[in-house]
């Protein structure tokens, strides 16, 4: 039987299970991703990071996440409380309805009961992760525009702009994977995988992908639309409580999607890997084993989130959005049109692998040439170079003028004072209160 | 066929998680389109246009389209109302519609447009109840294929290739437009580069080459509101924004001066003491 067709079978206490499951499964992991990313940026800065609560320090996010809701909710006088209420809302609930295509594991039996560790696996299942990761962005946004602040409110025009692009990038880098395997469906296209992982046949693709990722769930080093130190705290500077901790979750909860779908589409799902798929004729990729695979890959993902907020510094808004649209969007184009064309050719004529191969080499040969012909630019000139008297050092020349105060200030007093004339009498009246 | 006749085929067909789904979107779609109109603000007015896009995007998914609801949800709800709200929030939370008349004829011309789309799409809708026969999607080989997706792709790359290349490039061409009617180049708009700033500004071309002072931080308080003091520890007037408390300010004004009691008097020649008009 097909996926879709055990997945049919379910009867309703199954899919029961499976849903608050996959609900526990986001808020477990949001709780583990917390310490863990608080104690592993610790030690990349060398400091303790947490260590009060439980042994080491382990159970500090079962404290916050107690701690938090019970806190002062605290809704500012110019919020539009309908919308303020409504946005960490819209931004929580598609993040967890992402889960339900993401596909676990192949065919188990739970309580006599064959099935496969999914909740459902439609025929555009990818489209159903994009779909939710575009609807999140409201509530980021909605929380921006409702705080009736400044701050939020271009931490939330800056998440919309981000996110808008970054899914562009994003939905063309799956553009390949689904060539690939013919299908949009995520069981498909991790059975597909079986001859293959993605990630190595599409590098392109997946270096993309990875790079949109990490924008598109608005983290370190992209994680412009809440950078502390220009925007407070971004869009959820205004939010407290349970509000705020609703949109923590968010966050949390879209990284780990974002990790399972990279896993799913180029990393085999969950597939063995390599050495261990060789044992007993690929004995642990049955029964309940895949799992392990499965959530392996997915916190290596998470690990290299952490990672790369520990190590690198927050891009510039307009670089951002050039590495964006300049970079990412066209070489996903030219990748797709080459991908597109080495199909064409695979599947209309019989070349064989080897002469495909030789012509391929060629064409990359003389690419390699052509770019070596290009002429190098040259580097921009330097402006007026400052005078250097000897050591290298950049210390004022000897015969340095100091520029004539005399000469200046006539301007200078001149400018103000037509500048008085014209505001003189509202200058006297100020000056009177 | 007559119409009577299929839609009581059409009736018997419809399950009961069809109809359940029918009855709760279909007055959300409605309610939202309603609320659409009606809401005072933009931005809610926006909502409500989403509220009604997703529903009819979760109708599509009920009546065997799921590529086409999902793709109503993310290119309608996801990325076009996403750039209306971004343009709404740019435009500012209270600005109401302008009731000037600014093209001449506008609204005539709109009534008689208005009325004329009504009249088509009440025409096509007739005439899909009427003259069409629904054959179903419902299935692996509905329309003889291979699944819905495929035969969408299959049909947008061979029969309708011409329409949907044309479709992409009026998009592009009103992209273009839209960028080149909108974009000033910063030269011609006069602005001039950071340098070309400071030296102006040293040249004495503005009121002070420094930026203004920041605020006070003292062990007291780190608040951006607290004033710096100059070294004769009187307060710097330029320290304060005008802008960070403008709101509370401006609104705690009255109560403000009420306690600090420099609030006018009760008018002599007031029936209620108190509130001064504003």
């Amino acid at each position: 039987m097909t996926r879709a067709q055990l997945l049919a079978d379910d009867p309703i206490w199954l899919i029961l299970i499976k849903a608050v499951v996959l609900l526990l499964l986001g808020a477990v992991a949001t709780m583990a991703m917390i310490i863990l990313e608080r104690k592993i940026v610790a030690r990349m800065q060398h400091r303790p990071g947490p260590n009060r609560v439980g042994p080491n320090g382990w159970f500090q996010s079962i404290a916050d996440a107690i701690k938090l809701p019970f806190k002062e909710q605290i809704i500012p006088d110019t919020a539009d409380r309908k919308v303020y209420f409504l946005a960490p809302i819209m931004s929580t609930i598609p993040a967890f309805l992402a889960f339900s295509v993401i596909p676990f594991g192949p065919e188990v039996s739970i309580f006599g009961e064959r099935t496969v560790l999914q909740l459902v696996d439609l025929p555009v299942g990818v489209l159903v992760v994009l779909a939710c990761s575009s609807m999140g962005v409201y509530g980021i946004v909605l929380a921006g525009w409702s705080s009736g602040s400044p701050y939020p409110l271009l931490g939330g025009l800056r998440s919309a702009a981000q996110v808008i692009s970054y899914e562009i990038a994003m939905g063309l880098s799956i553009v390949a994977v689904i060539l690939y395997s013919g299908s949009l469906s995520t069981g498909d296209i991790v059975d597909k995988q079986a001859s293959g992982w993605y990630f190595y046949l599409l590098i392109p693709s997946f270096v993309i992908y990875f790079i949109s990722m990490i924008g598109e769930t608005n983290r370190a080093p992209f994680d412009l639309p809440e950078a502390e130190s220009e925007l407070v705290g971004g869009f959820h500077t205004e939010y407290s409580s349970m509000k705020f901790a609703l949109f923590f979750l968010a966050e949390y909860v879209n990284m780990v999607i974002v990790s399972a779908f990279c896993t799913t589409l180029f990393f085999g799902g969950y597939m063995a890997p390599w050495p261990i798929s060789l044992i007993d004729e690929n004995y642990f990729n049955t029964g309940w084993w895949p799992l392990l695979w499965f959530f392996g890959k997915t916190w290596i993902f998470l690990f290299v989130f952490i990672w790369l907020r520990g190590t690198l510094p927050r891009m510039r808004y307009d670089q951002f959005m050039r590495l964006g649209w300049k970079v990412l969007v066209p070489a996903n184009l030219v990748w797709i049109v080459l991908v597109v064309a080495l199909r064409a050719i695979r599947n209309e004529s019989e070349i064989s692998t080897s002469t495909f191969l030789i012509v391929g080499g060629i064409a990359l040969l003389v690419l390699i040439g052509v770019v070596f012909l290009l002429p190098e630019r040259a580097p921009a000139p330097d402006g007026p170079v400052v005078p250097v008297t000897g050591g290298g050092y950049p210390v004022p020349p000897l015969d340095l003028k100091v520029p004539d105060k005399a000469d200046l200030k006539p301007r200078v007093r001149r400018r103000r004072e037509k500048a008085a004339v014209g505001a003189g009498a509202d200058v006297q009246k100020e000056a009177g209160q | 066929m007559s119409a009577l006749l299929l839609a009581q085929e059409a009736a018997t067909h419809v399950t009961t998680g069809e109809a359940i789904a029918f009855w709760v979107l279909g007055p959300l779609a409605l309610a939202g389109g309603l609320g659409m109109l009606f809401a005072r603000n933009a931005v809610h007015s926006a909502l409500f246009l989403v509220l009604t896009m997703l529903s009819l995007g979760v109708i599509y998914m009920v009546q065997q389209g799921p590529f086409l609801g999902f793709v109503q949800i993310i290119v309608y709800t996801g990325a076009i109302m996403m750039l209306f709200l971004f343009v709404l929030m740019l435009v500012g939370r209270d600005s109401s519609d302008s009731v000037v008349e600014v093209l001449r004829g506008q609204r005539l011309w709109a009534t008689v447009f208005g009325v004329g789309l009504a009249v088509l799409i009440v025409a096509a809708v007739a005439r899909a109840f009427t003259d069409v026969r629904p054959v179903g999607l419902a299935g692996e080989t509905a329309n003889g294929g291979q699944g819905n997706v495929y035969n969408i792709g299959k049909a947008l790359f061979t029969d309708y290739v011409f329409p949907f290349e044309l479709t992409s490039a009026l998009l592009i061409t009103a992209a273009v437009g839209a960028m080149v009617l909108g974009y000033v180049d910063r030269h011609t708009r006069g602005r001039k580069t950071q340098k070309e700033l400071v030296e102006a500004r040293f040249r004495g071309e503005h009121d002070r080459p420094s930026p203004l002072p920041g605020p006070g931080v003292f062990a007291t308080s780190n608040s951006v509101a607290t004033p710096a003091l100059l070294p004769d520890g009187s307060v710097a007037e330029e320290s304060l924004s005008r802008l960070i408390d403008a709101t509370a300010s401006a609104k705690l004004d009255e109560e403000r001066k009420a306690v600090a009691g420099t609030l006018p008097g009760p008018d002599a020649r007031a029936l209620a003491p108190g509130k001064e008009e504003s």
